[in-house]
């Protein structure tokens, strides 16, 4: 039966189904009520696990990379500042390939300092070789989680899984979720089987030296396996189908897609938007669409191509921005439409950045501008008179 | 469905209040959602909470901007804050305050039949011996709206305020409830 949870809850409550052996975190806005509900958890003895305090972001990735080098199944989260305090750490969780998950509750960095949603502190985390899931609502943040430790820990895979999702937006909502029946869990995440592991019986070294003949070959197997990942991610969403009974994309999702000549690609929360404003043009006999990327690392673009094939204009969403060169999202969408005969016309919308809400008339107004002219307002709904006029 | 918007000041329990009105709703087999429009949560500051009830799942996450009932809950902000801003057509407000509609000096004009009051700091003070009128607010809400039951509201009051604390303000919402009822007639 579905409960009526804030997100934070429901995220614990589904990390706590879970199962891992060792948590470690600091608290950040807007996190803190994930792992304050875990902490919990642990101190009443409901989940057995180490809850281990830490001074700072960068202890608590240290100390889940050291407990997964030894087998055990990890848990941390975090945001923005905490994110980029933490990403020394995340390098080395992929490089020495430990199935770490972690969940970024996403949120603006600073200067100036903002507690509030957007999407750059992730972005920021993009090449570092974890594979990235990002969810729509509570319930698919709570299902991802689950399909996070599963992709992780496959022998093909072994790499580390965060899930984003939308600071506030998800983490602070209430709104429906179903909970996870811990029969099923256990069918379909059984308990975590290391292959190579510290011990003092056996010693090994996990992210030694490497010299210039062996380095370009340990980046090319995590880059290779973040490719075959996608295989893995479809069979794994595949399997929850028949677990759960519930899910819908895997690596993306499509919405009425098929008849479209106008779609939007975007990430997160704000598609539950889109999706109100799509049946809206639609109930006017307006051809509109949108695609859902849910996994942003491994980057679907073979898949994107084959969803938007046809479609004319793509108008690409992102709550984030590479200062100097502009959107990010966008440009990989972009990337993957290259050198095919015909491309659609692409343009980057930057939205909702530190917080700001993103009415549907916004949104509307991205299509209708864009479907009629050109329309590339990369930064949308600036304030001109806090630029000056300008 | 049905879009609520609150506005009080940080220390009042907007998002509590928030929180127990989609408990309550839930409960009562509606689909619910509640979020918070932080703002650094300083203790006066204003803030703004949203409540949406539906018949059928809930996607959009934006903020409310055509409200179909506005609850304030404290009324010093009227004169600061447009509340009324983008009300819907019939759209009714529930105010905490000692005043009388015709009494209050909203930024923008509204019928004063659209509008019922409520003292729900002194009702909460009475009652629960704080100042803290949420559950109270709750409970007025359900009396002047009927979109959620106040047997709903009282469950949720006391689960999420466990003990007497919890007790005590059911009590509280009950009352403000029976007087928007005495009200009508």
């Amino acid at each position: 039966m579905e409960k009526l949870w804030e997100g934070s809850r429901a995220i614990a409550e589904t990390i706590k189904m879970c199962r891992p052996k060792v948590i470690s975190a600091y608290p950040i806005t807007p996190q803190t009520h994930i792992v304050e509900s875990l902490s919990q958890l642990a101190a009443d003895g409901d989940l057995v696990a180490e809850f281990i305090n830490v001074e700072s972001e960068h202890s608590a990735a240290s100390v889940v990379l050291g407990a997964s080098a030894t087998g055990a199944r990890t848990y941390t989260a975090t945001t923005s500042q905490g994110l980029l305090l933490m990403l020394e750490v995340l390098y080395n969780i992929a490089g020495m390939r430990l199935p770490v998950v972690m969940t970024c509750a996403n949120r603006a960095v600073s200067a100036p300092l903002s507690i509030w949603n957007d999407q750059q502190d992730s972005f920021t985390a993009r090449d570092s070789g974890w594979i990235q899931l990002y969810a729509e609502d509570s319930q698919e943040a709570c299902d991802l989680h689950l399909m996070a430790y599963r992709i992780a820990e496959d022998k093909r895979i072994m790499l580390p899984v965060m899930v984003c999702l939308d600071g506030f937006f998800i983490s602070h909502t209430f709104e429906p979720v179903e909970p996870f029946e811990e029969e099923n869990v256990k069918q379909f995440l059984p308990d975590y089987q290391p292959l190579h592991y510290l011990t003092p019986k056996n010693p090994l070294t996990f992210g030694s030296f490497a010299e210039p003949d062996k380095y370009t070959e340990a980046r090319y197997i995590i880059h290779r396996t973040l490719e075959e990942s996608k295989m893995v991610i479809r069979e794994t969403a595949e399997d929850f189908k028949k677990v759960f009974g519930r899910g819908g994309g895997d690596l993306v999702e499509d919405y009425f897609l098929e008849d479209a000549d106008f779609a939007f690609v975007a990430m997160g929360s704000i598609i539950g938007s889109l999706k109100d404003l799509v049946d809206k043009l639609r109930e006017k006999g307006e051809k509109v669409g949108i695609l859902k990327i849910i996994s942003f690392r491994p980057f679907p673009g073979k898949e994107i191509t084959t969803a938007l094939e046809g479609i004319e204009k793509i108008a690409v969403l992102e709550k984030a921005v590479s200062l100097g060169s502009g959107g990010i999202l966008v440009k990989e969408v972009k990337e993957s439409f290259y050198g095919r005969k015909k491309t659609p016309q692409i343009n980057g919308f930057i939205v909702g950045l530190g917080g700001r809400d993103i009415p549907q008339d916004s949104l509307e107004n991205i299509y209708r501008e864009f479907h009629q002219g050109s329309g590339d307002a990369s930064f949308v709904d600036l304030n001109y008179e806090l630029l000056g006029g300008k | 469905m049905k879009e609520i918007r609150m506005h009080g000041r940080g220390g009042q329990g907007s998002f509590a209040a928030a929180e127990i009105l989609a408990v309550a709703a839930f409960e009562d087999g509606k689909i619910s959602q509640a979020f918070p429009s932080f703002g650094s949560e300083r203790m006066g500051a204003p803030v703004q909470t949203f409540v949406r009830l539906s018949d059928r799942k809930i996607r959009s996450r934006n903020h409310i901007y055509e409200p179909d009932y506005v609850i304030i809950m404290d009324p010093t902000l009227i004169v600061d804050i447009d509340v009324l801003k983008g009300m819907k057509s019939g759209g009714l407000v529930l105010v905490n305050t000692e005043k009388k509609p015709e009494e209050l000096k909203f930024k923008s004009e509204l019928d004063f039949d659209r509008i019922r009051v409520i003292p729900a700091t002194r009702i909460a003070r009475e009652i629960t011996g704080k100042a803290i009128p949420n559950a109270v607010m709750m409970g007025a809400f359900a009396g002047f709206t009927k979109e959620v039951s106040i047997a709903a509201i009282k469950r949720a009051v006391m689960e999420r305020f466990p003990g007497k604390v919890g007790e005590l303000n059911a009590e509280g919402a009950k009352k403000a409830y029976s007087m928007m009822k005495e009200g009508e007639k």
